[in-house]
């Protein structure tokens, strides 16, 4: 599974789970503007590192903090390149 | 005779001074003058008052009146379930009740019922003279809330007395004033010359960052979760503090980077501190963990670490808890339980003794999360750990031993992990239910027969 697939899933779920109406996951997309809060955000990271195997946000490396959707994603391509 | 709040608030170029929040604002020249509560103080002197308001503006206002005329007063925290009130009120032998809301359901009516807002009305006079208990609230392992005893004397005593005086600072702090950050930030503003800009729980980052640029913010307080969010907002790049602080969560130094690349011209300082040690340390030299020599130095305060976790013996540590528990332990030193490990002449945070697991700031003790899971019938046995994250220091995350009839296929264990997570979001409030559940064959016992929790 690609990671924006895998991504985009996982933030369907937690809006499902936290009854959040998500606006469409436009690169745009600010993500702060998502209607997520940063519980949201940590476990999207969490299930992600079980789905994906990597967590790019982790203490070791030095990634830049997300504003878009875009960037969130870039993060993940980056890491699993 | 006890300073009180109020007294240590008089003649100090009040006019230019002032407490804001989304809708209110009021200078502390009028604010010495008046008080918010619809009694007249007076007939409050000696009570056990707990405080239960919607706004911090209302808490602020009430706490200033009250301190130094209350017997004890119970600061309520926002967020936290109304139904633990009857037990906090027992605990605390409340005998009145100042809030701006309607009571909730359950709540005794033999209590006191005093109105308070954000406007001034009766008069405040200096009487009293009580060394106020201000109690905190904090979470403990059943889920009912502990009861921490301070005074303004033990709250107040890591403020500094005249550094930040003259340049009239504008506080303020992601932390609600109500837990041991928010209210250590509020006293320092108003004990050192400042004003103090209140965060409020319904606006976005981005908001509270222009609110609190307009305003003049330039001392800002908030753990690391609430700055890697904060970070997260493009309203980020326009707000210019001259003073960052974090407290309330293991600082990495990726959070310290971030904020050194932000605000490169601010002071940037990570606390450690909690409702029982009180303010321990500030380290301010951009790296994260604390410099080793710490620890065995004397004076006010004073650190050792003993079986790899930090204690602490200071004038500023809580005096108890209400109950008869103890936290503090031989010699008036007290156990943080935070683990510590010493590598190259520096100490750094690696986890907790007792497994309690910090989400964003919140306790998560595991044992709570465990009983839910433990409730489900094909449960034989869960643990609840840490596991780190960017976005709120931890999460937490399950691993679920099944019973020997629970043959599973991938099918049905998403199903039961759907179940289950359910039944956590029922039951426990949303930064404890854990973020991923796994299925494992068994879990590790210590000698003693307890499950092993691995710390971090």
């Amino acid at each position: 599974m690609s990671p924006r697939t895998a991504i985009v899933s996982q933030f369907e779920r937690i809006a499902r789970e936290k009854d959040v109406r998500l606006p469409p996951l436009d690169d745009n997309l600010v993500l702060l503007e998502s209607g997520l809060d940063s519980l949201s955000f940590a476990v999207i990271v969490a299930r992600l590192e079980d789905e994906l195997g990597i967590d790019p946000f982790s203490a070791e490396e030095d990634v830049e903090i997300p504003i878009t959707f875009a960037d969130f994603v870039k993060i993940y391509e980056d890491a699993s390149a | 005779m006890t300073r009180s709040l109020w007294h240590s608030l008089s003649g100090e170029q009040l006019s230019e001074r002032f407490l804001r929040d989304t809708t209110s604002s009021v200078s502390l020249s009028r604010l010495i003058g008046g008080c918010s509560l619809d009694h007249n103080p007076t007939r409050l002197h000696g009570r056990s008052v707990l405080l239960a308001t919607r706004t911090q503006f209302a808490s602020a206002l009430a706490l200033i009146a009250l301190d130094g005329i209350a017997r004890r007063i119970v600061l309520y925290p926002a967020g936290m379930p109304a139904s633990h009130l009857p037990s906090v009120i027992a605990a605390a032998s409340a005998d009145t009740i100042v809030t701006d809301a309607p009571l909730p359901s359950g709540v005794s009516s033999d209590l006191d019922l005093v109105t308070c807002g954000s406007t001034l009305t009766q008069d405040r006079r200096e009487i009293g003279g009580l060394a106020t208990e201000w109690i905190l609230l904090t979470s403990g392992t059943t889920g009912e809330p502990k009861l921490t005893m301070h005074t303004l004397a033990t709250m107040a005593g890591a403020i500094p007395c005249s550094a930040e005086r003259a340049n009239r600072p504008v506080w303020s702090s992601f932390y609600d004033i109500r837990r041991y950050g928010g209210l250590q930030i509020f006293l320092r503003a108003l004990l050192t010359g400042g004003s103090m800009v209140f965060s409020s729980a319904e606006e976005l980052p981005g908001e509270f960052l222009a609110r609190a640029t307009a305003a003049g913010v330039t001392h800002i307080s908030g753990t690391p979760s609430h700055w890697r969010r904060a970070l997260m907002s493009p309203m980020a790049r326009q707000f210019n503090p001259r003073y960052v602080r974090l407290s309330g969560e293991i600082v990495d130094q990726g959070i310290l980077d971030s904020l050194h690349a932000a605000y490169p011209r601010a002071t940037i300082v990570h606390a450690f501190a909690s409702t029982e040690a009180g303010v321990g340390f500030e380290v301010y030299d951009g790296l994260a963990g604390f410099p080793a020599e710490f620890i065995g130095k004397n004076g006010e305060v004073e650190l050792k670490v003993e079986d790899g976790s930090l204690r602490i013996r200071s004038p500023r540590t809580a005096l108890r808890y209400l109950s008869d528990e103890k936290f503090a332990i031989d010699d008036g030193f007290v156990n943080t339980g935070d683990l510590v490990e010493l590598q190259d002449g520096r100490y750094y945070f690696v986890g907790r003794r007792d497994g309690m697991i910090n989400v964003g700031g919140a306790k998560v003790h595991p044992e709570e999360v465990e009983a839910v899971l433990n409730r489900h019938p094909r449960v034989r046995v869960a643990l609840a750990k840490a596991r780190r994250n960017r976005f709120t220091g931890s999460v937490v995350i399950a691993d679920v031993v099944l019973n020997a009839a629970a043959a599973h296929d991938e099918g049905e264990a998403t199903a039961l992990t759907h179940e289950l997570l359910a039944m956590c979001r029922d039951a426990l409030a949303d930064y404890k239910v854990p973020a991923a559940i796994h299925f494992v064959p068994s879990l590790e016992i210590t000698p003693s027969g307890k499950l092993a929790r691995l710390n971090g």
